[in-house]
Formats: structure tokens, sequence, C-alpha cells
């Protein structure tokens, strides 16, 4: 073998084994934080932890009972705000769409996409807390619900855009009209993908606090409806871990353990979901 | 795609429906509910519209005092001070430019590297399995990715990289000055790690779509699996690539409160990376509910329609650079 | 046709209506009590200095009052006025008075009420030094200037004999978001320093030559414990519940006072006897053999007109307990209480609330 061609190989086998050392980084990187989070977070997660409202600053005890239902509440008003626009918008662009208007619709989606979380909390400020003169977790929602507008949007469209022609065609060839045809057939056809497409919309603003620092706020105590203050988990780990209480730090681990196993459970239950749809309608 | 209600034919008619023949058939279609649907999804595309124009109305009305006062002056001047009112965006756009131009340093060759190995060397399932497992660090909140900066990543900057850097690399002026743990590497290393997935599944989405014949004819030619990789393969997918660096780049710049907790929060330009900054969404989520004042305020939300600009430019380009990529590989395919 | 969505449509109304259960009855889970259903949330926000007492004020009141909850924020002082200025709290608290200008700003009437005595401490950790520190005025002010760069500075070594202080650059820790724990600091090092006062000024938010930002006392107590070589400014309880080292301070007599309960009080003597109507007053760098430099007193920010009437009666019922039974929470956790003359002077003025 010639020096020259020694020297490739070489260079290929140095060049194809950094490839797998930047794999490895980036999934041990993954790994390193849920192992760490686990053993961190699981240990402070006790029952006082999930039923408790926090003790006054200084005492160690108290939970975090009001946040998780807090982010609870923040996500059911993002629910209602967010997922019925961003639907029927990817049903209007799939089924409906004139070339330039649903151009100029995904684009605002995309831009609204990259609009950065804090931008939007202040958004939400100016246009609902200051006009309502109080913080609420009305506030906090719509936040969060224009954020799974794009997202929303895209995945509907895509999965709507995915089932064949022919259904659409098989419906009306029966007499459906076309509204009928959308709604029984297309939608229920495209229905697995555009579900799980909501739920990981869902889980992406679950964790999201920036938009909530001057929005939903945060509260000691039980919110009652939708009109008040209310804690949510990603605040609450954000004021813990930055305090000096270890009590608090412990609390803001085991936080962190149940925001995170809540995202990642939604995502790798979607994620699965869709990888077994088999599309047995593929024609 | 879409079907279209045709109109029954008639025998005779040669001219196109004139008006009124039209706005019977819509009365029509009205009455079958088509129409219905067409309006009420079309209501709803188009709240995403307005709500964009307000967002941007909002934030440019609320603007117009510091815009006012210190006009181009804003993005040039360093001061912050809220007690003599000057304000300045030149520490905020450093920090922010900083952190996350030293974060892309880290997380191109690691995404891309690690896209190169997922796409072109590693079978298909265990490629699949692994970009699974990475992209679930995509769904991973920014509190966490701060809760694990400040507790982990800090103590370990400060207690043994940054003193190994300083020790080794001392003379650049990069590396100086006190250690403090926080600072603009730890906000870069936080940012880089919160990116790399999005480098790495969208690369390594482009570079499986480049044609199989492209690859072949390289190694036909004699070309090693890497010389194939990084000289055909890679500058066939380049533009995709760039495209996932910019929207790489859009994450960055709006990421808050993973920064906030780690960047040490001091509105000051050092040419040091140890030294602690700050960025323009962390100000705002620190400042903004107190910011007593009206120029005080409007100064941070000027800073605000800022990055939106700057995000949206990039994030733009960077829909277009995946487009063309993707558009080019399905003429060849 | 197979139908998958009905299946999906199910388990959607089924996840709908447990979310909206789960939402709408907190008493789901039993160890929390229900709200009784009159109750009362009133929203406060402002300054952490006092937000240990505060916290435990409004906990103790819902106790006594179960169908009343204070849920008090806090997010600095800065955050108070602008919160209340904004119309999106019902009061606030700051330990730096409203200025003129701010008041200015308001639509109506603001009514300062100071609730307790505190005291800004310089916290610091340095590795190896277990001794209390002594810090004269002129070395406080150095350091925050950021003309005092290491800790085996003259002016520091010179004050604490018998202490091997270390040759480290020292990294201060100072407040990122708007504070009256500032307003305390700053107001006293523009006292004893004339550059301070013509460089930084006095304000809740300053333009700090140098160091690293925490938010809240919270953050800068959790900086300076994580940061080695740091030196920070906290409300004293923070320090001692974090169990964190604080210095003495020279006060305008000469003598090094650590901060304390007697300390504190002593500093607000001259003050209480000469009160002025609006409780606006400062009481750093006060005169007294004892007294301690940087005392200052925190006020709640209460508008002068409060149109609900249930909310006004709340929180003018939560006034006169917090002047009279609440001051009894006080020392445990190292407040100093309202001098007498002070809380007579309060009462009368709690009459001014109206709605």
């Amino acid at each position: 073998m010639s020096y020259r061609r020694v020297w490739r190989k070489c260079v290929n086998g140095l060049m194809l084994g950094l490839t797998g050392l930047c794999t490895v980084v980036t999934v041990s990187v993954l790994f390193f934080i849920l192992g760490y989070l686990v053993w961190h977070g699981g240990r402070a997660l006790n029952w006082e932890f999930i039923t408790r409202l926090p003790k006054p600053v200084g005492e160690s005890g108290g939970g975090m009972a009001n946040a998780i239902v807090g982010s609870a509440k923040l996500l059911l008003v993002a629910a209602l705000v967010g997922l019925p626009v961003g639907f029927m918008g990817g049903v209007y662009l799939a089924e409906f769409g004139g070339r330039t208007f649903s151009f100029l619709v995904r684009y605002t989606a995309d831009l609204l996409n990259g609009v950065p979380s804090i931008v939007m909390g202040i958004f939400a400020y100016t246009v609902v807390v200051l006009p309502m003169h109080h913080f609420s977790a009305l506030a906090g929602g719509l936040a969060l619900g224009v954020m799974l507008v794009p997202i929303v949007l895209r995945s509907t469209e895509e999965f709507l855009r995915s089932v064949p022609q022919s259904l659409r065609e098989g419906a009306l060839a029966l007499g459906a009209k076309k509204w009928r045809a959308i709604a029984t057939v297309v939608v229920p056809a495209a229905a697995r993908g555009i579900a799980t497409g909501m739920l990981l919309s869902l889980a992406r603003v679950a964790g999201e606090t920036a938009p909530l620092l001057f929005t939903s706020f945060n509260n000691r105590f039980w919110s009652s409806g939708f009109n008040e203050p209310t804690a949510s988990l990603p605040v609450m780990i954000y004021t813990y871990a930055l305090s000096a209480y270890d009590d608090w730090h412990r609390q803001a681990w085991a936080a962190g353990f149940v925001l995170l196993s809540l995202v990642l459970v939604a995502n790798i239950g979607a994620r699965l979901i869709l990888a077994r749809k088999q599309s047995p309608l593929r024609g | 795609m879409g079907t279209v209600l045709v109109e029954r034919a008639r025998p005779g008619r040669e001219r196109p429906p004139g008006v009124g023949e039209r706005a019977r058939s819509w009365v029509r279609r009205l009455q079958s509910g088509d129409e219905i649907a067409h309006l009420v999804t079309l209501v709803f595309a188009s709240s995403i519209f307005l709500v964009t124009v307000l967002l941007v109305f909002e934030l440019y009305a609320n603007s117009t005092l510091p815009l006012h006062k210190f006009g181009w002056l804003f993005f040039v001047t360093r001061a912050w001070d809220p007690v003599f009112e000057n304000f300045g965006a030149l520490p905020f756009i450093y920090g922010t430019v900083v952190t996350s131009a030293v974060a892309l340093l880290i997380a191109v060759p690691l995404g891309v590297g690690a896209a190169i190995f997922l796409a072109e060397l590693a079978p298909p399932r265990i490629s699949d399995a692994l970009t699974f497992v990475i992209e679930l660090l995509a769904a991973v909140p920014s509190v966490i990715f701060g809760l694990l900066g400040f507790f982990v990543l800090v103590p370990v900057l400060r207690n043994v990289v940054e003193p190994f850097l300083k020790s080794t690399l001392g003379s650049l002026p990069l590396f100086q000055g006190p250690i403090y743990g926080v600072g603009f590497l730890a906000a870069a290393l936080v940012l880089a790690i919160m990116i790399v997935p999005f480098i790495l599944s969208v690369s390594r989405e482009v570079l499986l779509a480049v044609p199989v014949e492209q690859r072949e004819a390289a190694l036909a030619l004699g070309a090693t699996h890497w010389e194939a990789t990084w000289k055909v393969v890679v500058p066939y997918a380049r533009t995709g690539i760039l495209g996932s660096i910019f929207l790489a780049l859009a994450r960055a710049l709006g990421e808050t409160v993973a920064v906030t907790m780690v960047i040490g929060n001091d509105p000051k330009i050092s040419a040091s990376l140890f030294a602690p900054g700050y960025s323009i969404a962390a100000v705002i989520a620190n400042e903004f509910t107190e910011a007593t004042g009206d120029l005080y305020v409007q100064a941070l939300i000027e800073l605000g329609l800022v990055l939106f600009i700057v995000t949206f430019m990039i994030n733009g380009l960077a829909r277009l650079l995946i487009l063309a990529t993707t558009a080019r590989g399905s003429e060849h395919a | 046709m197979k139908k998958p969505s009905t299946s999906l449509l199910k388990l959607a109304v089924a996840c709908a209506i447990f979310l909206l259960g789960f939402t709408s009855s907190p008493a789901l889970s039993s160890p929390a009590p229900a709200p009784p259903a009159d109750r009362v949330q009133i929203i406060g926000a402002g300054a952490t200095f006092p937000y240990p007492i505060y916290s435990k004020w409004f906990d103790e009141y819902h106790k006594l009052h179960p169908d009343i909850e204070i849920n008090y924020q806090s997010i600095g002082s800065g955050g108070g006025i602008r919160q209340l200025l904004a119309g999106t709290v019902d009061f606030g608290a700051s330990d730096g008075p409203m200025t003129d200008e701010q008041l200015g700003q308001a639509k109506e009437k603001i009514y300062h009420f100071p609730t307790v005595l505190g005291a800004d401490v310089p916290t610091y950790n340095i590795p190896g030094v277990d001794q209390e520190l002594k810090f004269s005025p002129e070395a406080l002010a150095g350091i925050f200037l950021g003309k005092i760069t290491k800790w085996n500075d003259s002016e520091l070594t010179r004050a604490n004999a018998g202490v091997s202080l270390p040759g480290n650059d020292i990294v201060v820790v100072h407040r990122s978001d708007g504070s009256g724990t500032t307003y305390i600091w700053t107001d006293y090092l523009s006292k004893v320093s004339d550059e301070w006062k013509t460089r930084i000024g006095r304000n809740t938010s300053v333009n700090w030559p140098v160091g690293l930002g925490g938010k809240g006392n919270e953050g800068v107590s959790g900086l300076v414990k994580q940061t080695p070589y740091s030196i920070g400014y906290v409300e004293l309880v923070y320090a001692i519940q974090n169990h964190m080292p604080y210095g003495r301070v020279r006060n305008s007599s000469g003598n090094s006072v650590k901060a304390d309960l007697a300390s504190v009080t002593a500093a607000a003597a001259g003050a209480s006897k000469e009160m002025p109507d609006d409780f606006r007053v400062s009481i750093t760098n006060a005169p007294g053999k004892t007294a301690y430099p940087i005392s200052s007193f925190t006020w709640l920010l209460i508008p002068g007109k409060i149109d609900d009437a249930r909310k006004r009666q709340t929180i003018t019922d939560f006034l006169h307990w917090m002047m009279t039974d609440g001051q009894k929470f006080c020392e445990p956790l190292a407040y100093a209480p309202l001098p007498k003359a002070v809380v007579a002077k309060e009462m009368k003025a709690i009459s001014r609330i109206g709605g």
C-alpha cells in the first residue's frame, strides 16, 4: 500500500471515530440529565410534596400541590385557546387554502413559532394583565396557547396532507359534501397524527417558564378559578432553585423531576403512537 | 388537490359564468355547508395572522419613548442606568451574540458530527433509536437545563474547567480575569446542549435525503468512506445543514430562563469568557416586573422588539435554506 | 370502515373531564383544607427584604381567619412599586420609600405603613476564614465601587488584625432586580462615600460598577453561598437562616456594630421621635453609639382608596393585627419590632384609607 493510501485510511478511521464520539457525547448528556434528575429529584419526591401547600419562607417541609394543579390549569386554558385555532387553521391550509393566503398564514405561523417566549410574555402582559388589572391563570394560559398554535397548525396540516387523495374522492363520489368528507373521513384518517401533534405541543409549553413570569405570576395558596394568579411548576422551580435554602433546592429538584417525567412520558408516548401507525390506508 | 364543484354543463354556454351566476352558486354552496366550513376555517387561519400583527404592533407602540429619546444610539450605548435614565442595548446585544456564537461553535461540530455518524455509519435501527433519544433532549424544558446548569455545570466550571483553561490558554484575553463559575462560558455551554438536537435532527434528515447515487459515485471513484461523506455528501446537503444552524441560532438567541440562571446577570462587556454578562432575554425576565418609570419599561420592550426582529430574520433565512435543499433533493431523486 | 378516532375522542374527553375536575376542586387532596366559599384573596407583591416575616404573618393570619388568603410574592421592591402603580396588585411592599415622582404617577394617593425594622448585612464566603470580619464604610464603598479588589487589601486587613485574609479576588454580588435592599445599601453608601453618591447614586436599581447579579435576597444569598471569595448584601434574616457569616460595620460613632435587634432598634430611636406624617424616613448611618448603620424601616404600600369594601376591611384589619399581635413574630426572625411611638402614629393613619 502506498503511503498516501495509508494516510487516507487513517484519516478515514479517525474522522469516522470522531463522529461516533460526537454521538456518544450527545447521547450521554441526555442520559446524564435524566439520571441526575431522577436521582436527586426522585429522592426528594414524597407524598407531602404532591399534596401540601408551600410553607412560609425558611421553614422546611411543605409541598407544591398548588403548582401541580396550577400547571394543569394553565395547560387547560392553553389547550382551549390554542388547539382549536391550530387545528382549524391546519384544516384550512390543507383543504381549502388559496396559494398566497396559505403562504402568508404558514409564514406568520413560523414567525410566531420563532418568537422568544419572553416576548410572548410581554405580549400577554400588555394585552391581558394590564387591561384586567391583575395577574391571572387566564393570561398565562393565553400566552401558552398562542405558543401552541404554530406547532399544532403545522402538524395538523402535515398529517391531513398525508391522507391519500383517493379517500377524499371516494367520499365525494359517494355524495358527501366537502365539509362532511373532511370531518368524517379525512380528519379521522389523520386523527392519530393530529392528536400526537397536539400532545407534543402541550408537552412543549408545559415546561415554559418565561411567559408565566409576568402573567400567571405565582401564588402561595390555591388559586380558585382562572382569574387569579396561580403557582406553576416551572416558576416554582425557577424561584426555589435561585434561593439559598437547601430545603427549597430539594423541592426544586423534586419539581424538576415531576415536570421532566410528564414531558418525557408525553413525548415518548406520542412518538410510539406515531411509529405504530402503519397506514393501512395508504393507497 | 382539493375538489372543485363543477357547474353542470349547459349545452351551448360558451362564455364564463357571470356575476349573478357565481353569486347564486355561492349561495348554493353556502347552503350546503361547504362555504361555512371554508369561512370558519378561514377565520381561524386569519386569526393567526392577526395575532402576529397585533404582537408586532404592541411591541412597537410600547417602545416609542426610548425610540424617540435615544434613536439609533440605543444600539451602541453601553450604559444601563435606571437612576440616571440612560439606557443602551449594547451590553445585552453583546451578551446575546457572544453566548450564541460560542454555543454554535460547540454545538455545530457536535451536531453535524453526530448527524454524519447517524446518517452514514450507524445501522438504520440504531440510528433511529439514537435519534429518538436525542430528539427527547429537545423536549426537556429550559428551566431544567437551568437547574442542572446552576447546580452541576457551574461548580464544575468554577473548580475544574475554567482554572484549567486559565492555566493553559491564559495568554488569550478570552480566558483571563477572575473565575466565578457563572458567566459567558457557562451560558454558552448550556445553550450548546440545548441546540444540538435541532442541528442534529435536521442535518441527519438532510444527509439522508442526499441521493444514494452521489455517494456511490464517489466510492466508485476510490474514495474512502469518510472522503465520500465529507467531500461529496455533506457539500450536497450544505444548504440544509446551514439552515439547521440558523434554526438553532434563532432558538439560542431567545432562550431565557436557562441563560439567566447561569450568566451572572451583569450588564458589562468583557472580552473574557469567564466574566459575567447579560442577554436580552435575561434582562427582560429579571427587570420587567419592576421597571419603574415608563422609559425604563419601554426600553425593555424595545429590547424585546429587537430580539423579535432578529429571530424573525434568522428564522426566515433558515426556512429558505432548508426549503432549498429539500427541493433540490427531490429534483434529483 | 374502522373509526380509530372514536376511541381517541373518548380518551380526549375523559382527559378533559379529569383535568376540569382536578383543577376546579383543590379539595381533592385531603390534607389541604378546602377554601371556604366566601373566601377573599388579596394579592400583594414587592420587597424580598421582609419576605420571611411577611410570609409568616400571612400564614398565621390565614390560620386565624381561614377565609382570608393574602398572596404575597417577593419580586423586589421595584416590582412592588411598579405593579401597584399599574394596578395589578392590591398592595405593594418596599424598603425604599416611593419617590415624589413615583407617587405623582399614581392615580390616587398611596400610603406608606412601616411594618418592621430590618438590616442589610455584608455577608461573605471566604474559604478558610471562620472569624467575623469588621468592615469600615470606606471598605464597603471601595469593594462595591470595584476599587478594592483583593481580600487582603490594606483597608480590610487594617480593620481585621488577627485574621489572615487571602489574596484572592473579591467576587461582588449585588441584586439583578429592582430592590429596596439595594436602596438601603446604596442609601448608606451615598451617605458615607461622596464618590458613590455622585457616580452611582441611591435607587432600587443602579448601574453597578462590578459584580454578579442575583435575583432577590434569595438569589444573592444563593450566589454568595455557592461562590467562594464572594461578598454580597442581604437582609439579616437571610444570612441567619442560611447559616452564612456576616460582618460588623463601623457606625458613625466609630464602633463596629453587629446587626441585631438591639442595634437596629437603636438606629430607629431618633427617627421614631421625629417620624414624618407620611412615614418616609431614612435611618441609615443613624447617630448613636450602639446603632447599626445599615438599618431601615420597610413599608407596606397601601392605596388610599380601595373600592372593594371587603378587601378594604380585610386590609385595614390586617394592618391592625400586624401592628399589635403580629409584632411578636418579629424577634424569632431577627426583625426588630416597630417602636411604640411609630405604632401609635400608624394606628391613626389607618383611618385615612377610604373607599
